[in-house]
């Protein structure tokens, strides 16, 4: 059955709608970062499933070894993975001074707290 | 010799100098190093520009591999007139930096600052410059991090969460790109936007290239704040400290145009995105909603800051409509507007930043009564203000005449008149700061203000008088747009 | 002036306002020298202009062309006879102005008087900048240029209600001339590939039928400074300016440039026959007739003398319309001297609601009785002036008219030959009973304070534009022959 033969694709799918759906309905910053990360891991997976090729190994020269998994999408998504990192942890410190100056990390809670401080006009 | 290598030292020294000049432990002297480094920068910007205004091309390639293997950088006349507008802004912001940062960012955040300034200008360059899909993607996410730190840097408690939402908004859109460029790597096995373009128009009709062609422009549309999908951007302007906004604010969103004009023209090419897809037909809707909303949201608001950020949605509103016509005359007021809103918007982050320098807030009403004690930095900002309006004698009159013209050329005139309506909707936000500026009081027991410094008036007025010139003698600027609109509709030059 | 060539004129003309107002900036803390900066910068522009006249009588059309903003887009100036006229007309009256102003601001004791004179050059000097427009981009910019310098002047009181008269102000003429006379201008531009002046116009064969009335709509009403119905509120607001603005600025130089332009374009833009085959242009015609009747009827329930006064200035504004739309020659001539002709008249009328208001702080026209016994003088200029608005000889107002009629019946409008007689009427009706009552009425029992004349320099102001009123009557043979040549090819 074709759907089957690309459950690769159906697994990045359903890795990204539930890291998308973490995103935009969790109230609580880190469980956001989360699922940004989930987003983004779904991602990586869909480009090093790319890179496979059926019945290749590890892309060494070696002898009798003719077929083996592409290694550029491995390549970047390596980059792609340390950009992600580089996200996680900038989004982690921003949560830290969140919680630094506000006392909360909930979303809902920060905007209560700006939409006070909107009226009283500062 | 050294020219050979232009396009790669272009982005190469910002982003080696980040580094170092966090590595400065002298804060004069990192400052002193990042303008040295942005003017740099500026410099290479207009040797390359000379170097391709006839035509040429211009190919790097990196570390001696070939396209398509290795990573290739490629200038002509439409990118090498993006790098001008970002390294010229650049240039200016730069030596602005120093006074406008001493009261805005705590002085151990100071070094962070020009670095992540550094880091920005370095991605925006190799956005432009580079012709890999990929290493787009890395250079735009190199570009963004740096953005979301030096928005944080702001003072107000408010700039966190702006940056936190931007950081998500933007990671989203990134993510969208890279999915984008990944299924058009599955599709064609490379990544060179030359190879992809070649490679392409055998695709037409694949359900693949159709989801990779949504998902890039959808990326982008994020990135460049695309109504609906800017919510991220007023906030992002409003709480920045006021140097980030005028460099973001007349910067980023013009590289992320350029790069979905680069996937549009250049990769998919015109006909697969306009004949086949009929992107132009999302687009103008879009457009127009942002211009009209935008503008209408913008005379409601207490913060300038905020006000200036929803009039640079409504003028990204102006470039997309101008895309949306595809015509070279619609084209070419888009790049013009690239180069004319981010000199416009530029001065007027520039001028507001003086205004916070001495007033610490930007709030409307606490700038009543500034007009007699800061005559010029408030006359720098009522002329930057004409400009956006598109009064004659200013650029923004260049890039609206182009933008009519190009909807008169499309017998399009209801959207003649949504251009001027919303010119208008311009008059009526400006004048409310500028008449609360010049013909109220200043409030009793309100400190007395002085002039700005001229560290922060010069480079003000450096891009204000821009604006003028730009606006009289339009040569220079009408010019490049016109053989980078006609370059991307493959057209021959000259 | 000798050795002066008619573009160094040019340039004159447009740079002295502006040197007088730098003059003043700098001369700010010294009243006397200020003022007198004022005085001799504006007799210097009267030469200037004086000295270019002869170079137009002569059928010279001296060109400047400034800089170009984009292919087929350039600032530049061509002095022409309607140019002419206007230029003269602003010219002759900022002196006198000046010399009134000064009695009129310190005598009042008005604030800010550096600030006044600074942007009343400004206007002046755009309003030169309009007059010698050689194309209608260049006519555009100056003219928003004249409506951001004269909001300063307007809102001069500094209070609430001067700024939000301010607003309204501002807000129709921008909107106006944004929303509506830009696209004008970038339609002609569109069509006919230029926007220069050139008699006979420049669209013939470009744009014809329905579109040609709507594009003539689009500039009659686009051009707000000309008052036509429903875009004449900015006038009776304009009012809240101290006096001497009222009457350089709200009866010379602002409405006339408005007028001016409107004439500007029916003449070098359409060109009077091309118009004439514009289906339904008639009702752009009886628009203007309706302002002049309905206009005239608002003055006459206006009980505050300055408020009657800018009613009578938006009624006789569409007579200059009119004589535009009636599309004859004759009336082009009627039209065009009447900028001149009403210049005179009102600003006499004005320089006399001011002069009332500063020796007796009265602003209302039932306030008047007997009052022609204290302020003789005043008085007497207030009638010439009302003779001139009535169209009675021996005052200027008759002139105009008479061509106004004459192109009329030319053209067979008895609509507009009705309006003219009815407004004449109106405007008596007006005029009349303030005479009247200055005059002949007793004055009331309890008065507040007890006055004479207004100080000297406003008597003399009022009395040599009175003076003028008449003389231009009697010899209006310059006027007549810069009005005939309006719209004819050299």
């Amino acid at each position: 059955m074709m759907s089957l033969d690309l459950y690769n694709y159906w697994v990045v799918i359903f890795l990204m709608m539930a890291g998308f759906y973490m995103l935009i309905a969790s109230n609580h910053l880190i469980r956001k970062i989360i699922g940004l990360n989930i987003f983004q891991t779904s991602v990586f997976m869909l480009y090093i499933s790319l890179g496979k090729v059926a019945g290749g190994t590890a892309p060494i020269a070696a002898e009798g070894i003719d077929t083996y998994s592409n290694p550029l999408p491995h390549v970047l998504i390596l980059t792609a993975i340390v950009v992600g990192i580089s996200t996680t942890s900038l989004a982690l410190a921003l949560v830290i001074r969140i919680k630094e100056s506000y006392d909360t990390v909930q979303e809902d809670e920060i905007l209560e707290l700006d939409s006070i401080a909107d009226e009283e006009g500062s | 010799m050294i020219n050979e290598h232009l396009p790669a030292l272009q982005v190469v020294v910002p982003l080696l100098a980040a580094p170092i000049c966090f590595l400065i432990p002298n804060k004069r002297l990192s400052w002193l190093f990042a303008t040295l480094v942005s003017w740099l920068s500026f410099a290479m910007a207009i040797l390359l520009v000379i170097a391709v205004n006839d035509g040429t091309i211009l190919h790097y390639e990196f570390g001696g591999w070939a396209p398509p293997w290795g990573i290739e950088y490629k200038v002509d006349i439409f990118n090498s007139y993006v790098l001008l507008i970002v390294t010229a802004i650049g240039a200016a912001v730069f030596p602005y930096s120093w006074k406008s940062i001493q009261k805005e960012i705590p002085e151990t955040h100071h070094r962070i600052y020009f670095t992540a300034m550094l880091l920005c200008l370095a991605g925006l360059l190799g956005m432009t410059i580079t012709g890999d899909a990929f290493n787009l993607f890395v250079l735009l996410e190199i570009s963004s991090l740096s953005s979301y730190t030096l928005i944080s840097l702001g003072r107000d408690r408010r700039a966190l969460t702006a940056s936190f939402q931007y950081l998500i908004m933007g990671t989203i859109g990134a993510t969208f790109i890279l999915i984008g460029v990944g299924l058009l790597y599955a599709l064609t096995g490379t990544l060179n936007m030359a190879d992809l373009a070649s490679r392409i128009p055998a695709l037409e009709g694949s359900r693949t290239l159709e989801a990779a062609f949504a998902f890039l422009i959808l990326g982008f549309g994020l990135k460049l704040a695309m109504f609906p999908l800017h919510l991220w951007l007023p906030n992002a302007y409003s709480y920045a400290p006021s140097s980030v906004s005028a460099f973001i604010g007349a910067t980023a969103t013009k590289v992320a145009i350029y790069a979905l004009l680069r996937f549009l023209y250049t990769v998919f090419g015109s006909s697969f995105s306009f004949d086949y897809m009929q992107v132009h037909w999302l687009l103008m809707p879009l457009a127009i909603a942002s211009f009209m909303f935008a503008s209408i949201v913008a005379i409601f608001q207490d913060g300038i800051k905020r006000l200036l950020a929803y009039s640079s949605v409504a003028q990204i509103g102006y470039i997309l409509l101008g895309i949306s016509l595809v015509n070279v005359t619609g084209l070419t007021a888009a790049l013009l507007h690239m180069f004319n809103h981010a000199l416009m918007k530029g001065g007027l982050f520039l001028a507001l930043g003086a205004i916070a320098y001495r007033i610490g807030s930007t709030r409307v009403q606490s700038i009543a009564g500034i007009g007699q004690a800061m005559p010029y930095t408030m006359a720098a900002f009522v002329i930057g203000s004409l400009s956006l309006i598109g009064v004659p004698l200013t650029v923004g009159f260049i890039s609206k005449w182009y933008l009519i013209l190009a909807t008169l050329e499309k017998g399009y005139w209801p959207l003649t008149v949504l251009i001027i309506i919303s010119s208008l909707l311009a008059v009526v936000y400006t004048w409310r700061v500028i008449e609360t500026a010049y013909f109220q009081e200043r409030p009793a027991g309100a400190p007395a203000v002085k002039e700005a410094p001229l560290s922060l008036l010069i480079p003000t007025w450096v891009v204000i008088l821009a604006n003028l010139y730009f606006g009289i003698n339009s040569s220079l600027s009408t010019d490049l747009a016109s053989h980078a609109a006609l370059l991307l509709f493959g057209g021959s030059l000259l | 002036m000798m050795g002066l060539t008619p573009n160094d004129l040019i340039v004159l003309a447009l740079c002295i306002p502006l040197f007088t107002a730098a003059g003043i900036f700098l001369a700010d803390k010294n009243p006397n020298v200020r003022e007198g900066i004022t005085l001799v910068g504006s007799v210097l522009l009267f030469i200037t202009i004086v000295a270019l006249t002869p170079h137009i009588l002569d059928g010279e059309r001296p060109n400047l062309k400034l800089i170009e903003i984009l292919p087929g887009l350039e600032i530049s100036f061509t002095v022409e006879p309607l140019g002419m006229i206007f230029a003269l007309v602003a010219a002759t009256l900022w002196p006198i102005n000046s010399l009134y102003s000064i009695g009129y601001m310190r005598t009042n004791n008005e604030r800010k008087q550096t600030r006044f004179y600074i942007f009343f050059a400004i206007a002046l000097s755009s309003v030169m900048a309009i007059a010698f427009a050689g194309n209608l981009l260049t006519l555009f910019i100056f003219y928003e240029v004249l409506t951001l310098s004269t909001y300063p002047l307007v809102t001069h009181a500094g209070t609430e209600k001067a700024r939000n008269a301010g607003r309204v102000y501002l807000g129709i003429l921008i909107s106006t001339s944004i929303g509506l006379l830009l696209p004008a201008i970038i339609w002609v531009w569109y069509a006919a590939g230029t926007t220069d002046f050139k008699a006979g116009g420049i669209l013939t064969g470009q744009i014809s039928g329905p579109l040609l009335t709507l594009l003539a709509a689009l500039f009659i009403f686009g051009i707000g400074k000309a008052a036509v119905m429903p875009t004449h509120r900015w006038l009776p607001a304009a009012m809240v300016a101290p006096t001497p603005v009222s009457a350089l600025l709200h009866a010379v130089a602002v409405v006339k440039a408005g007028v001016f332009s409107v004439v500007k374009v029916v003449a070098y833009i359409f060109g009077l026959d091309l118009l004439a085959t514009a289906p339904g242009i008639e009702w752009l015609l009886y628009i203007a007739c309706f302002t002049v009747v309905a206009a005239s009827i608002v003055a006459l329930q206006q009980d505050n003398l300055k408020k009657r006064l800018a009613y009578s200035t938006i009624s006789q504004l569409s007579y200059v319309v009119m004589g535009a739309m009636i599309l004859a020659p004759l009336s082009l001539i009627g039209a065009a001297l009447h900028i001149a002709v009403h210049a005179f008249g009102k600003i006499t009328l004005f320089f006399a609601a001011g002069s009332i208001y500063t020796a007796s702080k009265k602003t209302n026209v039932s306030q008047l009785n007997g009052i022609g016994r204290r302020m003789p003088w005043t008085m007497t200029a207030f009638s010439i002036g009302a003779l001139s608005m009535i169209a009675l000889p021996p005052a200027a107002g008759f002139l105009s008219k008479w061509y106004l009629l004459l192109g009329a019946s030319q053209q067979q409008q008895y609509i507009a030959m009705a309006v003219i007689v009815m407004s004449t009427l109106l405007n008596a009706a007006y005029f009349v009973p303030v005479i009247y009552a200055a005059f002949l009425k007793t004055e009331d029992p309890v008065q507040e304070r007890d006055h004479k004349e207004a100080p000297l320099p406003m008597v003399v102001a009022l009395t040599m534009t009175a003076a003028a009123t008449l003389l231009l009557f009697l010899f209006p043979g310059l006027a007549l022959e810069l009005a005939k040549a309006v719209g004819v090819p050299v």
